[in-house]
């Protein structure tokens, strides 16, 4: 018995969901009185492996086959099973990634799991496995039940938080039958830069309409720079082509839950809303008292966002260089 | 090339949320069911484009019951060739759903399987992995991009702050984000085209449920907003960091 969470790495590195996905994982252990083990795929650096052990994990099991360093569902899905089987796993926890959700249900189908797409909580296993996951994009939870054997949890990124003890995990080589890759990788680009992608992102600034035009970005961006926010836009800013559709949150673009979520510009219709709202701290900045979203809102300032943001970057600058 | 495209049933984008029987169930009541956006803007239209470059059919597929049949026929009217319902219970859970898709799928012959990476009611993005599973077939995920070159494929997905690209051999699944295709809206003609169209009933296999819903519930009520002059805006620095920690 075990409850294993898959390791995501970029250039060797662990990445910081997976840190996440430890400290959850070590708590569903505790629940069930087990040990909360890691599996990592490819070229990983095992110190950083070993860090895991900080976030609660005993064991990571490592499949260091250099194959695995270009992602392919079926390939990852197939190790997975048979390090779950070999480790005795009754939970595999799967953070809610592009790669975390193009595994989960492979996985799911191969060890007959059910799988919780979305997971915000601990489960409750009081009286079988129940867990709270989002639903309706954001306007809703909804309780899942799962009735199988094993059970799988994918974990919204940012949802539980990485919680930091001490402790060092050990690292383990583990073997496991690769099978050939259905795609072929061509090529992989990351964005370079200090500040997290969205979907990770703890602190956002975001803005719409209300900007006027793209050339008018600049102050948005200073103000996230202060922050060392993300920059993401409304659904209109990106469909007409001010900014990219990758920073397009709300209904039909990427669903986000950061610490702190500023809007600037953005009347907060439904579909916004529903993208957003689950964000632990909104503020909105609108020139127009009646905009829906500061029924949303923790903090709002009623002004016009040429004359706040900038004023409000230099208060920033100030707090920042005082702290 | 035959295409398979998967389209699910969601309440309207704007439907305020609320549920009966104890938070048990969804509220149907007055609710305008669309089809999921991801599915139709994007799988679909790019499905069609495809088909009109390259030739081929395209057929859509929903798993659910005969209420469903008007709104798959804008399906129809937007361009698809033929339907396919599987008369199932509107309650089965992913794997109940993919099960079902994927008997349909596996004697038809499709090239590729498109869908949209999640609904915007369960927010689950499981149908397509488990389908490509099931069918043992190549699974190509938050796709943005999808070029056909014979039974060649490029295509690129979102990957956290960048992008993949990737090459894939026909049969595969793919599922389908924003990027990929541009919303169409029916003209009269495909309206009008869309009634004679053939819908093919077929009855749902058994399936396992893996899953359930126990209780659903709405996020708790937002306190008041705290509103701050646009000449203090250190008080708002001020809040963020004493009062809600954010900063």
């Amino acid at each position: 018995m075990s409850v294993l969470f898959l390791v995501e790495s970029v250039n060797g590195q662990v990445k910081k969901n997976s840190f996440e996905a430890a400290s959850y994982a070590s708590k569903v252990a505790a629940q069930l009185g087990t040990e909360a083990i890691g599996v990592a795929l490819g070229t990983v650096e095992n110190s950083a492996l070993a860090e895991l052990g900080e976030y609660g994990a005993t064991k990571v099991l490592h499949v260091t086959d250099a194959s695995l360093d270009a992602f392919d569902s079926g390939v990852y899905a197939s190790v997975v099973a048979q390090v779950a089987q070999s480790a005795g796993a009754n939970v595999v926890v799967i953070s809610q990634t592009s790669l975390g959700k193009a595994v989960a249900p492979r996985l799911s189908v191969k060890l007959q799991a059910g799988v919780v797409p979305g997971a915000v909580a601990l489960p409750d296993t009081s009286n079988g496995f129940v867990v709270k996951k989002g639903a309706f994009s954001g306007k809703a939870f909804a309780y899942v039940k799962v009735d199988t054997d094993v059970k799988i949890v994918g974990l919204v990124p940012n949802a539980f938080g990485a919680i930091k003890g001490s402790g060092a995990a050990t690292v383990e080589n583990a073997t496991a039958n690769i099978p050939a890759s259905g795609v072929k990788v061509l090529e992989v680009s990351r964005a370079t830069g200090d500040t997290l992608p969205l979907p990770e992102a703890e602190l956002v600034v975001s803005a719409g309409r209300g900007m006027k035009g793209p050339e008018n970005w600049g102050i948005i961006e200073d103000l996230a720079n202060v922050l060392g926010a993300t920059t993401a836009c409304s659904r209109p800013v990106a469909d007409v082509g001010w900014r990219p559709h990758h920073e397009h949150v709300g209904q039909t673009g990427v669903a986000i839950r950061p610490d702190l979520y500023i809007a600037i510009g953005i009347s907060g219709a439904i579909q916004h809303l529903a993208g957003v709202n689950q964000s632990k701290v909104i503020v909105v900045i609108n020139k127009d008292p009646e905009a829906p979203f500061f029924k949303a809102a923790d903090y709002g300032i009623v002004g016009d966002a040429f004359e706040v943001v900038p004023k409000l970057t230099e208060a920033l600058k100030k707090f920042k260089a005082a702290q | 090339m035959k295409f398979l495209v998967c389209i699910s049933l969601v309440p309207d984008t704007t439907t305020k949320i609320s549920f009966v029987d104890n938070d048990t169930k969804f509220n149907n009541d007055k609710v305008q069911w669309i089809l999921n956006p991801y599915d139709e803007w994007y799988a679909l239209v790019r499905a069609l484009e495809l088909k009109e470059a390259n030739g081929g059919t395209v057929t859509v597929i929903n798993v659910g019951p005969a209420a469903n049949d008007q709104v798959i026929r804008k399906a129809l009217a937007i361009g698809a060739d033929d339907a396919i319902r599987v008369d199932g219970a509107d309650d089965l859970d992913s794997f109940g759903v993919a099960t079902n898709i994927a008997a349909v799928a596996k004697d038809g012959g499709y090239d590729i399987i498109l869908l949209g990476k999640e609904t915007i009611s369960y927010n689950g993005s499981n149908i397509g992995g488990m389908l490509a599973e099931l069918l043992d077939q190549p699974f190509v995920s938050l796709a943005t991009k999808l070029e056909v070159s014979g039974n060649t494929a490029t295509a690129s997905r979102e990957i956290e702050g960048g992008k993949e690209t990737l090459e894939v051999n026909t049969p595969f699944v793919l599922s389908a984000a924003k990027g990929m295709a541009e919303q169409r809206i029916p003209n009269m003609k495909g309206i009008m085209s869309a009634k004679s169209k053939p819908l093919k009933v077929v009855p749902a296999v058994s399936a396992p449920a893996y899953t359930s819903v126990v209780k659903y519930e709405l996020p708790p009520a937002k306190a008041a907003v705290k509103l701050v002059s646009p000449d203090n805006v250190e008080e708002l620095v001020t809040l963020l960091h004493n009062e809600a920690k954010a900063i």
